[in-house]
């Protein structure tokens, strides 16, 4: 029988009916690589399907399943994954030519712990070259595209694994957040995105772009798939040593609890100009739908949001400019020939950066550099703490804040590529969680101009999954009323 | 070496010790000197994208063992990134502490009573070893390299001494006695041949009374205590003919040519010296809980200075000794101590640990301490006592020393048979008698050596000249 035919639909769905046999790992993998074969072409949602490793994959479980062992939590659930996350044996380019032909010899964490619960692992999906933009336009290879209209992108830099999703070529997939990253192409593409604690989901083998911004979460198609996802890959992880002490918390326990008397803060600073009127309209109506569940809504300003935009496009860049520099075509990797080391370093790097990467390096190494360091460094450093203080301060007040995902719905290929500082202001909603290291969701609700759908983002205090989980499900659950049905 | 009258030489050394771990700073790869090139390496000390750094506990432990034998406060720390581009350093920064070191504010006593301050001791990870081929083995004209990633993550602790350093003789001292002591701490083995100590020294000049430092220059490539004085003489007298001349020193990295036995200037500093520190963000502080501190520093084992007091009152010599410094540096103290509680002459137990077994030879305590008394009690000389040694050592440290002695046919001669072998040696040389009658003294050891001769090494030296002086004063 297969996937569809059975009435499975979401990774939960998926799992439990292959667990109990009613469908077999390998029919609901075949249904996917149908789609992709189907729409992949004008998507370009992949740098890299693993079909021989995923029906190899799927086969085991189905294995598993007959012989009566516990064949795991995400039993056949196809996952896609964004392609800065390490994977034993096939290649990994972060979507930069300077990684071309590399494969490294360990897995991710992530990738453990995914194939430990019986996920078939089905492809390795674009990004912007190291996970630096938010359309997926900076990547090598080429853009991906948006699959509720291909003349849009799907945001970025996780835009590959949203566009898998939505367009059904995975059940699941698993991006990387340093300023937005996951949230807002999840917004864009109309698919639940979570940015974890940071801590919250180990680092181990997630290609860096800023260590103490970058977050591993997953895309899902409901609230619950993305709670059942992080429940898998969360916890701590003695390989990251800024991996949280505490096993991954229960998220879907919560989720039918409602919101009566869940205090929710809309930021001020997130819901007026820069803001597109269809998408505040939309967080408006999502407000709205959570007050009549019970939720007591209340307007809070993060005066210090104003600055955080500025403060992470020096701290990203900064630790960016560092993490960059191993790419140096001495061991792995692409090596332009060159006469002497200095000149291979720099024929090497000239060649295999793209210019979103250079200018971030750039950037970086000058706010880094003796006599500069303190006036933007450290200033942003301080931005940071007043951040955080300001959230502390909202949170004395809610549980959760709500604002949109994204400025405005997902914009046309090509739109925002000429000016960097248009492309930057992408993450103005998204940015302070990571500095903050906080957690975040974006759930969509409903569409914008051109039907294009809409992101609503909540976020939390440090560790605040459950709640944000359960405020999301309700969220979900307004979504699916008002607009009967969802979006894709 | 003297400097010139009226200079005075300013010298602060950063020293490069590699902890005994079992294991790296930040990876479980083995921590081991002479494997195959490219066999300890795992994706974290080779910097493969995507790997992190964890924290080594026993390198900690090691780091503040140093900072306590240093009498150093022990701190919260935490770690920084020093990016520059090296092809022998896999992540093209280096690991290291900056601003907030585990270790700060010691001092070292020297044997010689002077007082070196210790600004910082701090963990960072060592850098793999590059092999240049070709031109003249260095990085710039070579044809290519090959790089082994053994040691990149190796954990170190650099000390870095004050300005405090007054003479290269100083600087040996510093250097043997920081040795000994990372050595008795069991944080590093401490060889320098191997490159598990590295030292390099700030050397400047300036004129006796002078308030102000002169400018700097960083020598580099100093791979034993011979290299280090010799450096060190040859940079201050360097400097001191530039400013003689009225030129000026310029602030640069100097590399020791060991065969041209001179300094030759490297890259200039301000070039190279903008490193970007920023905070580690993969790593959280290391804060050490006070109870841990507490438990290093009691554990700490006797410190060379304690146990070159201990074994100077004990065999009631001066701890300055050169004995007393090299019995404590050759971990040779407890022997003598020991030998001295089962009986034997401190003195002589000390001169002849020191001088007379091998090396990487080993006695008995016991047997030790029975020769050295054999010796002291005029049963043999002091010839036989090392000849008895050597035999004792060459049969792994066992055995009866009388036993031995005997089958070399040694036995101290009776003050009869010695006085009749003088004599007749005397009676054979008439002329160089009355030479040395006349006083020309000269001619002693003459005697002395032909008493040796026919008594085959088994009268005392000593004792022959004593008797010699008794003739001669009897006319």
């Amino acid at each position: 029988m297969s996937a569809a035919a059975s009435g499975a639909r979401t990774a939960s769905e998926v799992a439990a009916a292959v667990a109990t046999g009613q469908v077999s790992a390998a029919a609901v993998l075949e249904e996917h690589l149908a789609r992709i074969d189907a729409t992949e072409a004008e998507i370009h949602a992949f740098n890299h399907v693993m079909v021989d490793e995923a029906r190899a994959t799927a086969q085991a479980v189905d294995e598993a399943v007959a012989s009566g062992s516990d064949p795991g939590r995400l039993a056949g659930v196809t996952v896609a994954l964004k392609d800065n996350m390490c994977t034993r044996g096939t290649p990994t380019t972060c979507s930069s030519r300077i990684l071309v032909g590399w494969r490294p010899p360990y897995d991710a964490t992530v990738v453990t712990r995914l194939a430990a619960a019986g996920a078939v692992v089905i492809g390795k999906t674009n990004l912007d070259e190291f996970a630096m933009g938010s359309s997926t336009e900076n990547s090598a290879f080429g853009p991906s595209r948006n699959p509720h209209d291909p003349s849009k992108v799907p945001g970025g830099s996780s835009g590959g694994s949203a566009a898998a999703v939505a367009a059904g070529y995975a059940a699941v997939a698993l991006g990387s957040d340093t300023g937005g990253s996951i949230r807002q192409p999840a917004a864009l593409c109309g698919v639940v995105g979570v940015k974890p604690t940071y801590g919250g989901v180990s680092r181990y083998g997630l290609i860096a772009f800023a260590s103490s911004l970058d977050q591993i979460g997953p895309f899902a198609l409901t609230v619950e798939d993305a709670a059942l996802i992080l429940e898998v890959i969360g916890g701590h992880d003695p390989a990251d040593s800024t991996s949280i002490d505490q096993p991954a918390p229960d998220l879907r326990g919560g989720l039918g609890r409602g919101v009566d008397g869940v205090r929710v803060g809309l930021v001020r600073e997130l819901m007026g100009p820069g803001i597109a009127p269809d998408v505040a309209q939309r967080v408006t109506e999502a407000a709205e739908a959570l007050e009549k569940e019970g939720a007591r809504i209340e307007e809070v300003s993060l005066p210090s949001f104003t600055y955080g935009l500025s403060a992470y496009y020096l701290i990203a860049p900064a630790e960016c400019s560092s993490n960059m520099a191993r790419y140096d075509g001495v061991r792995y990797g692409l090596r332009a020939e060159a006469p002497g080391i200095t000149e291979m370093y720099k024929a090497t790097r000239a060649e295999g950066f793209g210019p979103e990467v250079k200018r971030r390096i750039m950037l970086g190494t000058y706010a880094l550099s003796a006599g500069y360091y303190d006036a933007y460094y450290g200033k942003a450093l301080k931005v940071r703490t007043l951040i955080l203080s300001d959230f502390e301060r909202a949170y004395a007040d809610v549980d959760v804040l709500m604002s949109p995902t994204s400025p405005t719905v997902a914009f046309d290929l090509g739109a925002k590529t000429a000016d960097p500082m248009t492309m930057y202001l992408n993450d103005v909603c998204t940015i302070p969680s990571n500095l903050a290291g906080h957690p975040a969701i974006s759930v969509p609700f409903g569409g914008g101009e051109g039907g294009l759908p809409v992101g609503v983002q909540l976020l939390g205090p440090a560790l605040s999954e459950p709640l944000l989980f359960q405020v999301a499900a309700a969220v979900e659950r307004a979504a699916t009323a008002v607009f009967e049905g969802r979006p894709l | 070496m003297a400097l010139p009258e009226g200079w005075e030489l300013v010298c602060g050394l950063e020293v490069h010790c590699e902890l005994r771990t079992a294991t790296k700073l930040f990876c479980s790869c083995a921590n081991e000197f002479g494997s195959e090139p490219n066999t300890n390496v795992c994706p974290v000390c080779l910097g493969l994208p995507g790997s992190l750094p964890v924290l080594n506990e026993q390198a900690v432990e090691l780091a503040m063992r140093i900072g306590a034998a240093l009498d150093c406060d022990i701190l919260r720390s935490t770690f920084h990134r020093k990016n520059y581009f090296y092809p022998d350093m896999p992540k093209d920064y280096q690991i290291s502490q900056y601003d907030e070191p585990i270790n700060v504010l010691g001092h070292l006593d020297l044997p010689d009573g002077s007082t070196v301050g210790v600004e910082r001791a701090h963990i960072e990870e060592d850098t793999g070893k590059s092999q240049h081929v070709g031109g003249s083995g260095r990085i710039s004209d070579a044809t290519h390299s090959l790089v082994d990633y053994n040691r990149a993550g190796v954990p170190l602790v650099e000390i870095v001494s004050g300005p405090d350093i007054r003479s290269a003789d100083q600087a040996r001292a510093y250097v043997a006695e920081l040795r000994s002591i990372v050595v008795a701490t069991g944080a590093s083995d401490g060889k320098m041949e191997e490159g598990s100590m590295r030292v390099d020294a700030n050397v400047s000049v300036r004129r006796v009374g002078d308030p102000h430092l002169g400018t700097r220059c960083e020598v580099k490539n100093l791979n034993s205590l011979r290299s280090l004085v010799r450096a060190i003489d040859h940079e201050a007298s360097r400097q001191i003919a530039v400013l003689k001349d009225g030129g000026a020193i310029v602030l640069e990295t100097r590399h020791w040519d060991e065969g041209a036995g001179r300094t030759r200037a490297g890259r200039r500093k301000e070039e190279a010296d903008d490193y970007r520190y920023f905070p580690e963000p993969d790593l959280v502080p290391l804060d050490p809980s006070p109870e841990w501190i507490a438990s290093v520093r009691a554990a700490l084992p006797p410190l060379p200075a304690a146990r070159r007091q201990t074994l100077a009152e004990t065999i009631g010599v001066d701890e300055t000794l050169e004995a007393v410094i090299t019995a404590v540096g050759r971990d040779l103290d407890r022997f003598v101590l020991d030998a001295v509680a089962a009986g034997a002459d401190g003195k002589v137990a000390l001169s002849r640990a020191v001088n007379d077994i091998p090396v990487d030879g080993q006695v008995a305590v016991g047997a030790f301490a029975a020769t050295v008394s054999m010796e002291a009690a005029g049963a043999l000389t002091a010839t036989q006592a090392k000849k008895v040694l050597e035999e004792l050592a060459a049969a792994g440290g066992e055995g009866d020393p009388a036993a031995i002695a005997a089958g070399l046919g040694f036995q101290a001669l009776g003050e009869d048979s010695l006085a009749r072998a003088v004599d007749e040696v005397i009676a054979a040389r008439p002329k160089d008698w009355a030479d040395y009658v006349g006083g020309n003294d000269k001619v002693a050891g003459m005697f002395v050596g032909q008493v040796m001769k026919s008594t085959k090494g088994q009268a005392d030296g000593k004792a022959v000249t004593r008797i010699l002086n008794e003739r001669r004063a009897a006319g």
